[in-house]
């Protein structure tokens, strides 16, 4: 709301400026993510609401490997880093390094994927699927969410990645690499809530346990 | 980013974009605030009138008792879709066409923030509405109420439910978009001096509206994810059995499902605070207080929610939780209806059809809010829930405050969009037999609900004593078709005038007027400098020191003496709008918006053709992301 405030301000003739002196495509985005917000507000509220409602297994604690989802959280959490550098590095006039640590990135984002797929086909081994019961149902339409994300983010670095190629990735185009870090951030960010609340608060088996 | 009328001067690659701007065909790619808003406009009255012949049929099978005229799974589908239809294609869209044309306008800009993007929204919104209604060609239309209630909406055997789920997906990700770059739009182009205390109330409303949405429909984007997972993947979202819970649906749908009562009615509010002081000719009474109002319906409306389901059993604390905040939603309300009572009162009164629609629409709003009040009592709510007093209250809200506001709305700002004007003695008739055809048809049914009619039920016997209130109620619903004809035969007429009307017909107060009508592509030759609240007042009327309004004085009052000359970069192209650059049309939105409803079909007939969409959504998405900005 600090945006807001400064609008109220008598107005000073910026010539170039926006109206709220913020980027248009900045404040675009922090409003889309907002939104977005409330997409995995919903989910995670249904993931809550159904803890320990499922009547038959596999539970949470059946089928949750703490050890193998932290590592590959910590790939993910590791790539925010990554992200930092490429904005930084686009920010000085450094392509090259820009474009190393956006690869970078997207490497993590899909290491991350990657082992997301591992567990989920780990877990259909074990028994549980979207079908089995309402864990299952509201554990992979969550992560699952999640995962497509993540993949979303991934084809845009990507793109960003390939375009440096052609020339179209300077330091003018800051803005495009801090737009999509934006994202990539929330993504981590989103995680670390998921995490916690689907990993690491222990739920009660079904009705009977 | 600053604005979008200055285009980085690149060589035109491979990506050739296209230049007309007349003709058929600069229709589907054309990214113009203002033909997009004229695109939203013309289909959202199309559905209009399919969503009103869906009423119709439903009046004449309820004309009597007992009748067979409609199937019962037919009736279903018919009331279900005139919801669908009357919410999110026609009072939602055609609220957009009002923003899109006019809220650039309103704050001195040329265009959206994102003009491409607003282009996508229109198509999205369009294939939405399309592939909702080819359900009826393809196994059915959607029969379970536009509320969708799980699990009936999950076990429902024909397809109508899963077109429900993915069509209304379609139109919040258009809507979502849309609400981005219009909220962007209001906070970054404003005009220079055009402070946020300075907009219009149109404008302010707009501004909640998307917000609204922004925080909304994401609620309801997972409900019907949800929905649609049970009824295609096997998920027990909804299923009881499974330990699941329909109740979930229900509040997922009422907490965007209220919030959206206010999506609806308050762009109407804005149009009436815009066309009252027009025609008492004085300023809107307590400016701020109706902005403030209008912000504080839109943060209680995310709190009032569980009314919706009083009658589920959500136990007293909670249904008195939420009894409270409703009736504290009634406040803002209120505060509104006298600050439009205060504009009245003593003004220099014009009875113009904008006008007369403004104040049918605040008479038959008080009337819908005061029967709202009602059922914000819980004991109350618990004999008039799921009865036909409910549907004489958001009739009277919904047809009665949105219909009529933007009515009145079309009325107003017909002649700066087309440049020419409706027929007045056509819009008065209009206006009478629709106030009349309204009052009678959504009247009775208060007397109707609580003699105990249910909604939804496709017959009555004749020994329930309903059938005269029935029959009245049908009659009124053609004096309604017959008063929107006369609507339909005023607009046509209106093409047979001459075009060429002076810039400001009805000596308005906000800047949309001050340039032509209809407006050049580039809205203004010069952006303006807004100096204060209704700038465009106050440059052609001052007052004098005893308090009486006197024309400024000669040379004063034109058009150029009153626009200041933009000092910034727009200054500097000057000259008649020549080296004007606005950006240049696109196929990409449309291309984008292509794929959704394939990926649909694909959802519902088979995985291939879900490939072939993402493969047309991607190939539209990146062609927009490479196309040169300009050429």
């Amino acid at each position: 709301m600090a945006s807001l405030e400064h609008a109220v301000a008598p107005p000073v003739s910026h010539h170039a400026a926006t109206s709220t002196g913020l980027p248009s495509l900045k404040l675009a985005m922090w409003l889309f993510l907002a939104s977005d917000c409330l997409l995995f507000g919903a989910l995670i509220s249904t993931y809550v609401l159904y803890r320990g409602a499922s009547t038959t297994g596999p539970y949470p604690s059946d089928v949750f490997d703490i050890p193998y989802t932290s590592v590959s959280s910590f790939v993910l959490l590791a790539s925010s880093l990554t992200m930092v550098l490429a904005l930084a590095a686009i920010q000085r006039g450094d392509v090259g390094r820009s474009r190393v640590w956006l690869l970078a990135t997207a490497l993590l984002g899909m290491t991350f994927l990657g082992g997301q797929v591992y567990e989920f086909t780990s877990f259909v081994r074990e028994g549980l699927t979207l079908k089995t019961n309402v864990f299952g149902t509201s554990f992979y339409v969550l992560t699952g969410f999640h995962g497509t994300h993540v993949a979303v983010g991934v084809l845009m670095l990507l793109t960003l990645f390939t375009l440096s190629f052609a020339g179209k990735i300077t330091q003018d185009s800051a803005m495009t690499v801090e737009l999509v870090g934006l994202y990539w951030h929330f993504v981590d960010i989103v995680w670390i809530v998921i995490f916690t609340v689907v990993y690491l608060i222990p739920t009660n088996p079904g009705p009977g346990g | 980013m600053a604005t979008v009328s200055v285009p980085a001067e690149r060589p035109g690659g491979l990506l050739r974009r296209p230049h007309a701007t007349t003709g058929f065909w600069s229709w589907f790619t054309t990214v113009d605030h203002k033909k997009i808003g004229i695109l939203y406009g013309i289909t959202a009255f199309g559905f209009f009138l399919i969503g009103g012949s869906e009423a119709l049929l439903i009046r004449v099978q309820l004309a009597r008792p007992d009748q067979t005229f409609l199937e019962p799974a037919v009736y279903n589908e018919l009331f279900t879709m005139h919801g669908i239809t009357m919410v999110f294609l026609v009072v939602m869209p055609l609220s957009a066409a009002f923003f899109n044309y006019l809220l650039p306008l309103m704050i001195g800009a040329r265009d959206v923030v994102f003009p491409r993007l607003n282009a996508f929204s229109y198509w999205a919104f369009l294939f939405a509405g399309l592939f909702i209604y080819s359900s009826w060609f393809l196994g059915g239309a959607p029969n379970g109420g536009w509320f969708g209630y799980a699990p009936n909406s999950v076990t429902d055997p024909t397809r109508g439910m899963t077109f429900y789920a993915i069509g209304l997906l379609i139109a919040g990700i258009a809507s979502t978009v849309s609400a981005i770059n219009l909220a962007v739009t209001i906070l970054n182009l404003r005009a220079p001096g055009m402070t946020l205390f300075r907009m219009p109330v149109f404008v302010w409303m707009g501004l909640v509206v998307q917000l609204l949405l922004a925080f909304s429909l994401p609620v309801i984007t997972i409900g019907l994810v949800e929905l649609l997972f049970d009824r295609l993947f096997g998920t027990h979202f909804f299923d009881v059995a499974a330990g699941g819970s329909p109740v979930l649906w229900q509040h997922l749908f009422w907490l965007f499902g209220h919030p959206e009562v206010y999506i609806l009615v308050l762009p109407a509010m804005g149009i009436v605070s815009e066309i009252l002081p027009v025609f008492a000719r004085k300023p809107l009474f307590g400016y701020q207080f109706v902005v403030f109002s209008g912000i504080a319906i839109g943060f209680i409306g995310f709190g009032v929610w569980a009314h919706h389901m009083f009658a589920v059993g959500l136990g007293p604390v909670a249904n008195t939780a939420f009894a409270v905040s409703t009736m504290i939603i009634a406040i803002p309300t209120g505060v509104k209806i006298f600050n439009w009572l205060g504009t009245l009162w003593n003004g220099d009164l014009r009875f113009a059809t904008p006008m007369l629609f403004s104040i049918g629409f605040i008479a038959m709003f008080v009337i819908g809010g005061l029967s709202g009040v009602t059922h914000a009592v819980v004991p109350s709510d618990y004999q008039q829930t799921d009865t036909y007093y409910i549907v004489a209250h958001f009739h009277y809200v919904l047809f009665g405050g949105a219909i009529f506001g933007l009515f009145a709305g079309i009325y107003y700002w017909w002649p700066k969009v087309f440049g020419r004007m409706l027929s007045e003695t056509g819009g008065k008739l209009n206006f009478w037999l629709m106030l009349i055809g309204f009052n009678l048809t959504f009247g009775p049914m208060h007397v109707l609900g609580l003699q105990g009619m249910p909604r939804r039920i496709q017959s009555y016997p004749a020994s329930l004593g309903l059938s005269f209130w029935n029959m009245v109620s049908s009659i009124g619903a053609f004096v309604i078709a017959i008063s929107v004809l006369v609507f339909l035969v005023n607009a046509i007429a209106s093409f047979r005038k001459p075009k060429g009307m002076e810039a400001d017909p009805w000596d308005a107060r906000t800047l949309e007027w001050a340039t032509s009508s209809p407006p050049p592509d580039h809205n203004f030759e010069e952006i303006p400098v807004v100096h204060s609240l209704d700038d465009l007042w106050h440059r052609k009327y001052a007052e004098t020191e005893g308090g009486r309004v006197v024309p400024v004085a000669a040379g004063g009052s034109g058009e150029d003496a009153a626009i200041d000359e933009h000092a910034g970069e727009h200054g500097a192209h000057g000259g008649g709008g020549h080296a004007i650059h606005m950006p240049s049309p696109s196929y990409f939105p449309l291309i984008a918006a292509a794929g959704f409803p394939v990926i649909g079909y694909g959802l519902i007939f088979g995985v291939p053709a879900v490939a072939v969409g993402l493969v047309i959504s991607l190939a539209g998405f990146f062609g927009w992301a490479l196309e040169p900005s300009a050429e």
